[in-house]
Parts: C-alpha cells; sequence; structure tokens
C-alpha cells in the first residue's frame, strides 16, 4: 500500500503547513502601511539633510568644508562668505552662501554629519525624494534648512540676499 | 569570450539529436541578479552550461584606490547587499592589521553580534527565494518577515537598513542605541522558534524533498579546485569555516558547531543553513550575555575620530578631527589578506598599502565569484528542471560578484 501512505503523508504534511499559515493569519503584520500611514523610523535613520541653527536663529554652519571633504561621493559644494556687521548669517566667522548637496550623487552614508563640529549638518528622516528631473536632486540651502519659528527674532537682520541663494 | 557566441550550427540537426543553445538570464527572475548561462541543450540534458558574469560590474575595487581608508567602508556594503557588515568587517580587519590596532572587547563582541545576524539576514534570504524558486511559495514570506525585523535591527544600530557602514576602521561608528541590545535579545529569543516553522513548512514536504534530496551533486574535489567555499563545501563534508581555522575578531571566544553534512545535494546544502540560523542565533545570545564593558573604538587618536564632546571642549582633539577629516590617516606600507567567514563562504579582502592614505590597491576575494566558477561542473550533463535548483543552491548575489 505504499500509494496509500504516500497519499497520508503528503496530507499531514499539508495540514502541518496550514496550521502554520492559520497561527500566523492570527499575528499583527510587520509591515508599515506607507503611504496611508506614514513609515515608523528608527531614531537614526539617515534621511534628506537638514541644516540647523542655534537658539539666536542663526545658521550653524560655519563654512569649514569639513563636511566636504568627509564626503565619499564628493556631492557637498560649498562657497563661503565673510560675516559683516549689516550681514550676519551664521554665528561663526564665516558662512555657507551656497551649500548644495547632490542627492543624485549622495549615498547616505552619514559621514557628513560625523564630520560636521558644529552639528549644522543632520541626517533628518525626509526620505521622498525621488523626482522625474535629476537637475531638481540638486538641494539648495534653502531646500535644507530649517525654517525660523514664526515668532523667532533673528539678532541681526540683513538687507540682502546671500549671492547665489536663489531657487 | 568566443564560447558564449551562439553557434547556429550547433543549434541544427545534428544527427538523431537536436541540440540547442539557450539563454537562461539575464533576466531570468531564478538568476538573483544579473547573470547570463548559456546552456547547451540535449532535449531536456545540459550538455554544458556557461555562466556569463560581468553584468553587474561597478568598478569598487578601483574606486578604492581614489578613497581615503575610511572613505572606502561605505563602499564595501555596497558589495554585498545581504552581507554588507561581513564586507565591513572584512575590510576594517584588513586595515586595522595593517595599522597595528587592538580593537577593544566591546566593539569586537558587538561586531560579532552583528554579522552573526548578517548571516541570518542572508541565509532567510536564500531561504525564501530559494524555496520560491522550487515552488513553496509561503516560506518566502516567514523569511521575509523575519529579516523585516532584522533590518529594523540594522537600522536602529546604523541607521540605515541595507547601506549600514557601522563598522569604522579602529572600532565602531557609534555605540549601540538606546534600546537596541534588548531589541536584538528580544528577536534572538524568539528567532529559534521561527526556525522550526520554516522546518515544519520544508522539511517534510514531500515535494522539497523530491525537489533537493540527491539533486546538484559535485565531487568535493573539484569543489577546492574550484574555490567553491562556504555551506556548499560544508553541505560536502568539508569542514571548512574560516571562523574555526583563522579565528577573527574573538570568534575562538564563543562556543558554536561548525554543521556538516555528507549528503552533497541541495538538501544538505539547506539543511547546513538551517543549522547555521540556529549555530547564529547561539553565537549571537552569547555575545549579548557576555558583551563588555568599555570603549568602542581603539586608542589610536591620529586614526579614530575623537568623541564628540571632546571635540567641541578640547582644542587638541579638533585639531586631530580637523586632520583626520580632511586628510584621513596613512597606513604603513605593506600588503595584507584578510579572510572571514561571510555568509556565503570566505570572503577576503587584499589591502596593498604604499605609505599614503589611500589604498594602492584592494582586491576582494567574494566567495560569490569563487563560487560560481563550478557553475558549469555543477550543471553539466544535468537535467534543466534540476539547474533551478542546483543554481539556488549555491546561493550567489551578483553584486558580490561582479563587484
Ligand atoms: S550622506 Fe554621505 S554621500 Fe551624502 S552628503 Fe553626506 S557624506 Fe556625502
Ligand atoms: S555643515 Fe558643518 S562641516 Fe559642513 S561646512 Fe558647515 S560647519 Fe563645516
Amino acid at each position: 500500500m505504499p500509494k496509500i501512505t504516500n497519499v497520508l503523508e503528503g496530507a499531514s504534511a499539508l495540514v502541518k503547513g496550514l496550521s502554520i499559515t492559520f497561527k500566523e493569519m492570527m499575528q499583527p503584520t510587520l509591515t508599515d502601511d506607507y503611504p496611508d500611514k506614514p513609515p515608523v523610523f528608527q531614531e537614526r535613520f539617515r534621511g534628506a539633510h537638514v541644516l540647523q541653527r542655534d537658539e539666536f536663529g542663526l545658521e550653524k554652519c560655519v563654512a569649514c568644508f569639513l563636511c566636504a571633504a568627509a564626503c565619499p561621493s564628493e556631492c557637498i559644494h560649498i562657497e563661503a562668505e565673510e560675516n559683516t556687521e549689516q550681514v550676519r548669517i551664521s554665528g561663526g566667522e564665516r558662512y555657507a552662501s551656497v551649500y548644495n548637496i547632490d542627492y543624485n550623487r549622495c549615498i547616505f552614508c552619514g559621514y557628513c554629519v560625523e564630520a560636521c563640529p558644529t552639528d549644522a549638518i543632520t541626517h533628518g528622516h525626509g526620505f521622498e525624494l525621488a523626482s522625474y528631473d535629476t537637475s531638481t536632486l540638486i538641494y539648495r540651502k534653502e531646500n535644507m534648512l530649517v525654517a525660523l519659528p514664526a515668532d523667532a527674532k533673528p539678532v541681526r537682520i540683513h538687507e540682502q540676499a546671500p549671492a547665489g541663494g536663489h531657487h | 569570450m568566443a564560447t558564449l557566441e551562439m553557434n547556429p550550427a550547433a543549434a541544427g540537426d545534428t544527427g538523431s539529436t537536436r541540440r540547442m543553445t539557450l539563454n537562461m538570464g539575464p533576466q531570468h527572475p531564478s538568476t538573483h541578479g544579473v547573470l547570463r548561462v548559456v546552456l547547451e541543450l540535449d532535449g531536456e540534458t545540459i550538455l554544458k552550461a556557461t555562466p556569463d558574469i560581468g553584468f553587474l560590474h561597478t568598478g569598487i575595487e578601483k574606486q578604492c584606490e581614489v578613497r581615503t581608508y575610511q572613505q572606502v567602508v561605505p563602499l564595501t556594503d555596497r558589495v554585498d547587499y545581504l552581507a554588507n557588515l561581513s564586507n565591513n568587517l572584512c575590510y576594517c580587519l584588513a586595515v586595522e592589521k595593517l595599522l597595528g590596532l587592538e580593537i577593544p572587547p566591546r566593539a569586537q563582541w558587538v561586531r560579532v553580534m552583528l554579522t552573526e545576524i548578517t548571516r541570518i539576514n542572508s541565509h532567510l534570504v536564500w531561504l525564501g527565494t530559494h524555496a520560491l524558486d522550487i515552488g513553496a511559495m509561503t516560506v518566502f514570506f516567514y523569511c521575509f518577515r523575519e529579516r523585516e525585523k532584522i533590518l529594523r535591527l540594522f537600522e536602529m544600530f546604523s541607521g540605515q537598513r541595507l547601506m549600514t557602514s557601522y563598522f569604522r576602521v579602529g572600532g565602531l561608528a557609534l555605540d549601540a542605541p538606546r534600546g537596541g541590545f534588548q531589541a536584538v535579545r528580544r528577536f534572538i529569543d524568539e528567532f529559534p522558534s521561527n526556525v522550526d516553522e520554516y522546518e515544519n513548512l520544508l522539511n517534510a514536504n514531500p515535494i522539497w524533498q523530491m525537489r533537493t534530496q540527491g539533486v546538484g551533486p559535485m565531487p568535493v574535489d573539484d569543489m577546492i579546485d574550484w574555490g567553491i567555499t562556504g555551506p556548499m563545501l560544508r553541505a560536502a563534508g568539508f569542514p571548512w569555516d574560516i571562523r574555526k581555522t583563522e579565528p577573527y575578531s574573538s570568534y575562538e571566544k564563543f562556543q558554536f558547531e561548525v554543521p556538516v553534512e555528507t549528503g552533497n545535494d541541495v538538501w544538505s546544502r539547506y539543511r547546513v543553513r538551517m543549522r547555521e540560523l540556529r549555530e547564529s542565533a547561539k553565537i549571537v545570545v552569547q555575545a549579548l550575555d557576555g558583551l563588555p564593558e568599555g570603549p568602542i573604538t581603539a586608542d589610536a587618536p591620529k586614526v579614530v575620530l575623537p568623541d564628540r564632546e571632546k571635540m567641541k571642549t578640547q582644542m587638541e582633539a579638533l585639531i586631530y578631527h580637523f586632520k583626520i577629516v580632511t586628510e584621513g590617516f596613512s597606513v604603513p606600507a605593506g600588503e595584507i589578506y584578510q579572510a572571514v567567514e561571510a555568509p556565503r563562504g570566505e570572503l577576503a579582502y587584499y589591502v596593498v598599502s604604499n605609505g599614503t592614505g589611500k589604498p594602492h590597491r584592494l582586491h576582494m576575494r567574494t566567495p560569490s565569484f569563487g563560487n560560481l566558477q563550478g557553475l558549469g561542473p555543477l550543471l553539466d550533463g544535468r537535467l534543466i528542471a534540476d539547474s533551478i535548483a542546483a543554481m539556488g543552491s549555491m546561493d550567489f548575489v551578483l553584486g558580490d560578484c561582479d563587484r
């Protein structure tokens, strides 16, 4: 009767497999409900960069170029300018008049964040960067800089927009 | 490449049998990547199988030559996306040996813990996709359920799910996150019961048995000649595991077995990997239990970035920080071959330094490349229906092969 034992063995294997399936049906799901609900990120998630401001609303970046030097994909472009009496943008001597990150090249390795001595550049949790047009993937300072709080009073207001700061 | 040309004469009528040349890939789903296998067929029998590799060539080895030693780490992630941390580890160990760095025990333990989780991750992807190829659909979902948990652990520790870059030359990038070890503990306590589940689905499954038992044997001497390592070699009864033969990163302090099977077929390779899942889980538990306190980076101020607090408050630390970030560190001239046991077999980095801040040459001996060399001998003379199972049992990653 080898045929019958075969059938029985097959059936018992099937029951065994299905019991796991039924057990699993009762378990909570592990996947995120994106895009209906926002995905869950761990604290350290390395997403799109955010340029920070200090407690006075000044930019933290002092244009030291360390992030650009650390970047393995050479995708950070900075142009530095001096702060003056009239125009004070950052807390340090210099500030970045141009700060671009080319997201065509960025690999989200976090080396820039590690290198920054003033914690100016950080990783946010933004990840929806996809675009049909690669030229829009070059993010400028304005795209990454945290907004000033609405009630913030900058220490010194500059009259003139810094060069290269237009989108 | 003459052997890879389509030969119309071979495809025509040759006497009583009809020979056919068939392209499997580069888009065939079961190649798991971009691999082309040229099959010369006589009916259902494969007369000759020739793998055509290189579709995923990225030039990573060459790119490493223009980056500082620390900047190479993110590139090593991208060699094998299923063994990212094994690659990180292997590269770091190689450079650390050249530098003569002593890595503190806590960093070593965390490295062991995470590379073993990497092994679990890689084997889970293998098991899921391999079962899917053979027709067992559900195992895939269970494997990827656990894999999702692992990727969250990676994200928790390093900030990325796949491209971790968590190990650095000199130690770890950051200490473990809040609740990190507890999360690992929760996962690993539950994991053996998950393995039971996979085994319940497959071990007694008659289709799985028929498709895998006795399929894809290869003489062990041939395997060694072709450079096949890892679970394939161990499933042929050859107990070769770098973790035991040349322990690195304190593996000699952990108790674990090297699973060996003697069946030398797809089934045995499956058994070896399933047993390795359990062994890896044991190692992770040991690493958690015995986790030493202490620093996570070597005491080497010229190599390792200073502590962030110190960097902001002490001038000397800030100067070192500037120097390391802008120039990197120079590595004494010399060369080194450092091997580790990656999920797929022997992974090794051969680093040549000319005394500057960038590697003069960096070569990766990747297990997928070695294992794929044996594809021809493995498939020649077999049935085409078995080729998927046999190929899947090799567990190659094409990024790892072509790099
Ligand atoms: S995350 Fe890495 S690649 Fe991206 S800008 Fe920073 S250093 Fe460069
Ligand atoms: S972001 Fe940081 S590292 Fe980069 S230039 Fe500004 S201050 Fe320097």
